[in-house]
């Protein structure tokens, strides 16, 4: 952070070093940085309300709050005040103190994920050489205060909905992290912008059409990110028809609405990691990175930014799929969801990794068989993009139904 | 196992005990007011974690006494009433409570008239269907499929708006006819309607009743066999799902359902073991394309003369000790009343007996050993309705 | 097989167990079908057993393989202040045989008590803890007889007829206002100012009559 910091002010043209209180310069600029990533994580956290009610008015055929300024779009400020206003109850036998303190533990491992999460080519906060396992280990400090607050409310519901989410979520993160491996492996980093810089722009660069065991741990890797992230399929933990509402079923005002937040703002860091890891992150096509590095000028600005447009497109795309699938899948079971992983997704998981070793190997011998299988899977990956849209037109036409994006605004 | 304490009153503190430790199992107090208990009803359960052992309804939240207040209303008051013994299918309940009176006084009712009741009955069958699908979807997870079904609800609730002003608690029948004929036009709209929706059944099956996951969650849940539905005499798609194959429509028919041509979908246990609560689900949703095969003959064989009402006195007056038991199909099921005529113009006692009721009772030796999220689920197979159980 | 079919093969398996204490037997018979003389097209008919053999009744009713009652449809009970009875009415039903069958009850109404069903029926469960807490007969036998639809600590059986229900309930009344109070209906009031302008008229002429 201090090297970004220090080229920052670099290219403006000082030298940091020779300044007096050199130290206060970078306590400075870190706390800029910091408010400007929290409030990121905020803000997209706020702006995912809004959408995500929209797209589920959208699928459900209703409207959906269009109220509040143009297509309701200010709903989620709206909403901010309005749980910011609220009285902060806490139950009175609930243990006072983790009550209170639990939510902020969730943000705490929720925004410390955006320090090493890229953006575009240059806008990262700190590239560390150990960004992934970084990611990983943060990620965890959500459990805590999701127990927490279950337990300090005193409530069953509560205490079902953080056991539920405290083996949901340490169950998953293996073969999340196993699935991370393999284009950590294929990297040969674990810093995130390395892992972007490995693969390239066109889609049959990307990590996803490797190989079939990178194949298998993009998939693996975004149910893994589903449950952590506590999205249906895997909402057990706020099981609205069963818990009523969870963990966070004795909350109110400020604190409620930080629970909400954390669901929301994971959304982008599952999706954001999966387009860092398998989809090319901001890689553009056709501009290989070091020929991006050598870019000045004015055609570095717009190169940076259409790899910010093209990584957000990505994220944004892959935020649009958990929308998508909470609303039209049921919940499963908890102890479906406990069989899924340690019965599938580890054991396959495992078998990927010990894959990608192996073909590894082999591609570096035979590089043509690189090269083939890469052009396989590409092509069975637009066949299923062809499939899935034929399917979905002729759903609609059995249905009589029809495009309609324009209406009911 | 041993017996589940159940909380009494402490008379001489006057407090609710509510928060008895069984042994190192945990109690909860799923309801009255929970998301998905469909009402009022309260269930306790013993869990072991997430593994039930026991699950004992409470009901009586929702007691209207409706049974009393049919002792006090002439015959033709108590109409309105019936409506809220099952406010989801308000029709059927007019309609069981019309035939009981009319059998009593032995007389007959139009043919147009019983066309009407049909028409009203089948939509309404149709709509509370819709609901129950609808909410099963969505206490397993899947959100979407309830709006879904309440679009189409939608539709169906203009439709008898029309017929007859209200949309919930319909009043639509009368003994000896029905309060106001089809309006013009009726014929068509119906049509068009049966037209769109049987296409949303198809799209309905495609979203929610072969997903994988709600497959998985249903199949081999709570099965019930045969001699068990009947033992704890379970009526409607909850008897049909386990594979006896009785409809009061069909084997006692009354009304005009004989001249009528429809089948009785029975459960097969397609995806699991038959009686499942996934079979419960098909049932009801195959139910609903029967029903639109129903309205689709009643709109072309519906008499063209314009008389809905027979000849009622205006103060029904019954020999004291008369009596009469109406069976009809409701949207839960076997729907009986049982009427005792009083001296005067009101009847000396109403019994109503609802197919939720003794669905509820059967819940206590479904739930053993199941989850909760598999109560929920079990809940919602059986189509529970608050009102219907208390009445 | 018809209603009377079902009543003579009753008849015969329990026809020799002598009378029954309902006084209306016929000789030698423990059971009396009383087909309705009243309305018999309206009517359903039933049977009016004794009250002691009612779970010997009912379980050769499920067993007999001709008779075959798998179900016990209904069970409600009727509250007869004048004849000081309560009756326990019984609807079976068979879905092998596809027939019905009512039989009838009658206890003593200060201290009604039969056996329970429940033995035989899983469903006799919760109608007979309905019966028990809206009527108050006790059936006896029962695995679980409590209240259903009342609070466990309510007071009457409310479908008794001459229930009066208690005032509260844990300091709960139980009565409402009357919200019409003090209103009048508007044709009762001018028919009410009618009078008294026809009143304040009338003691005029009434003074004048005298003079």
């Amino acid at each position: 952070m201090q090297s970004f910091l220090d080229n920052l002010i670099r290219n403006a043209g000082h030298d940091p070093s020779t300044w007096p209180w050199t130290q206060f310069v970078y306590l400075a600029g870190m706390g800029a940085i910091a408010f400007v990533v929290i409030n990121f994580a905020a803000i997209t956290a706020g702006i995912f309300s809004w959408a995500e009610r929209r797209v589920a008015a959208r699928i459900q055929s209703r409207v959906g709050p269009n109220r509040v300024g143009p297509g309701g779009f200010l709903q989620w400020i709206a909403d901010a005040v309005k749980l910011l206003l609220k009285e902060d109850l806490v139950p009175d036998e609930a243990d006072q103190f983790l009550f209170r303190i639990a939510p902020y533990f969730m943000m705490v491992g929720f925004a410390c994920v955006f320090v090493c999460l890229p953006f575009s080519h240059r806008l990262i906060v700190a590239d560390m050489n150990i960004g992934i396992f970084f990611i990983i280990a943060v990620t965890a400090l959500i459990v805590v205060g999701i127990i927490m607050s279950g337990w300090s409310s005193n409530s069953k519901w509560s205490l079902f909905g953080a056991i539920r989410s405290a083996a949901q979520i340490i169950s998953y993160e293996i073969p999340a992290g196993m699935a991370l491996m393999i284009p950590v492996m294929l990297a040969g980093t674990l810093s995130t912008q390395g892992i972007i810089r490995a693969q390239g722009g066109w889609p049959w660069q990307w990590f996803l059409f490797d190989n079939p065991a990178a194949f298998a741990a993009f998939f693996i890797y975004f149910i893994s990110a589903l449950a952590e992230g506590n999205r249906t399929p895997f909402d057990l933990p706020e099981a609205e028809s069963e818990l009523v509402s969870g963990y966070n079923t004795e909350y109110s005002g400020m604190r409620f609405s930080y629970f909400f937040l954390v669901e929301w703002g994971n959304m982008w860091i599952m999706s954001a990691l999966a387009t860092t890891m398998f989809l090319g992150g901001w890689q553009l096509p056709g501009l290989t990175p070091e020929r991006f590095d050598a870019l000045t000028g004015g055609s570095a600005v717009v190169a940076e930014l259409a790899s910010l447009a093209l990584f957000a497109g990505k994220t944004l795309f892959f935020v649009f799929v958990v929308m998508w699938l909470r609303w039209t899948l049921p919940r499963i079971r908890v102890d479906q969801m406990m069989n899924m992983c340690w019965k599938y997704l580890v054991p396959i998981s495992f078998a990927g990794v010990l894959f990608v070793a192996v073909w590894m190997l082999v591609v570096h011998a035979v590089p043509a068989l690189g090269i083939a299988m890469r052009v396989l899977l590409t092509a069975a990956g637009a066949f299923g993009v062809g499939a899935f849209v034929v399917r979905t037109l002729k759903n609609i036409r059995d249905t009589g139904d029809k495009f309609d994006f324009t209406s009911n605004w | 196992m041993k017996p589940l304490e159940i909380p009494t009153m402490d008379m001489e503190n006057k407090e609710v005990l509510r928060r008895i430790e069984v042994g190192g199992d945990m109690l909860l107090n799923m309801g009255p007011q929970h998301p998905s208990t469909h009402g009022v009803i309260n269930f306790l359960v013993q869990t072991d974690g997430e593994v039930m052992k026991r699950a004992i309804p409470e009901v009586g939240y929702l007691h209207r006494s409706l049974e009393k207040i049919g002792e006090r209303c002439t015959y033709n008051g108590y109409m309105p009433y019936t409506d809220r013994v099952d406010y989801i299918a308000a029709m059927f309940a007019n309609q069981g409570w019309a035939m009981a009176v009319e059998r009593l006084l032995g007389m007959q009712v139009p043919k147009r008239a019983e066309y009407c009741r049909i028409i009203a009955c089948e939509l309404n069958r149709i709509s509370s269907h819709l609901i129950s699908v609808g909410t099963m979807a969505m206490d397993v997870g899947a959100v979407t499929p309830f709006p879904y079904a309440l679009r189409e609800r939608e539709f169906i609730n203009d439709l008898l708006e029309e017929l007859c002003g209200a949309r919930l608690t319909y009043n639509y029948l009368r003994i000896g006819g029905v309060a106001f004929d089809l309006p013009t036009g009726y014929e068509e709209k119906v049509s068009t309607f049966l037209d769109h929706f049987e296409k949303i059944l198809d799209e309905f099956n495609r979203l929610i009743t072969y997903n994988e996951i709600f497959v998985k969650r249903l199949a081999h849940l709570a099965p019930i066999s045969k001699e068990m539905a009947i033992d704890y005499c379970l009526v409607g798609p909850n008897l049909r799902a386990s594979g006896v194959k009785f409809d009061v429509r069909k084997d006692l028919p009354y009304s005009i359902y004989p001249e009528l041509q429809f089948d009785v979908p029975v459960g097969k246990g397609e995806v699991g073991t038959q009686g499942d609560s996934w079979d419960r689900f098909w049932c009801r949703v195959e139910e609903m394309r029967q029903s639109c095969r129903i309205l689709r003959q009643c709109l072309v064989q519906i008499p063209k003369d314009s008389q809905v009402m027979g000849k009622v006195p205006r103060k029904i007056k019954l020999t004291e000790g008369l009596e009469a038991y109406s069976r009809i199909e409701s949207a839960r099921g076997d729907m009986q009343y049982y009427v005792v005529a009083g001296p005067g113009e009101n009847a000396h006692r109403v019994k109503i007996r609802t197919g939720s009721f003794t669905a509820m009772g059967i819940i206590d030796a479904l739930s053993r050993g199941l989850m909760i999220a598999d109560l929920v689920a079990l809940i919602a197979s059986l189509d529970v309705v608050a009102p219907e159980i208390d009445r | 097989m018809t209603f009377e079919e079902i009543r003579e093969r009753l008849a015969a398996k329990f026809g020799g167990a002598g009378s029954a204490g309902d006084g209306r037997s016929p000789q030698g018979g423990a059971l009396e079908a009383r087909i309705g003389a009243l309305a018999p097209a309206n009517k359903d008919p039933f049977v009016v057993v004794p009250a002691a053999d009612i779970l010997e009744i009912c379980r050769y009713l499920k067993d007999d393989s001709e008779l075959a009652f798998d179900c016990l449809m209904n069970l409600s009970t009727v509250d007869w202040p004048k004849k000081n009875q309560i009756e326990v009415v019984y609807h079976f039903w068979s879905y092998s045989k596809r027939h019905a069958f009512i039989a009838k009850v009658q206890l003593d109404r200060a201290k009604p008590e039969i056996a329970s069903v429940e033995s035989v029926w899983k469903s006799a469960d919760w109608l007979e803890r309905e019966q028990f807490d809206l009527m108050g007969v006790v059936f006896t036998g029962h695995p679980d007889l409590r209240r259903i639809m009342m609070p466990d600590d309510w007071v009457g059986n409310p479908l008794r007829k001459d229930y009066a229900e208690q005032a509260d309930w844990h300091n709960i009344t139980t009565t409402r206002e009357n919200s019409l109070e003090g209103y009048v209906r508007l044709d009762e009031f001018k028919k009410k100012v009618a009078e008294a302008a026809a009143a304040a008229a009338a003691p005029a002429e009434k003074k004048e009559l005298p003079s």
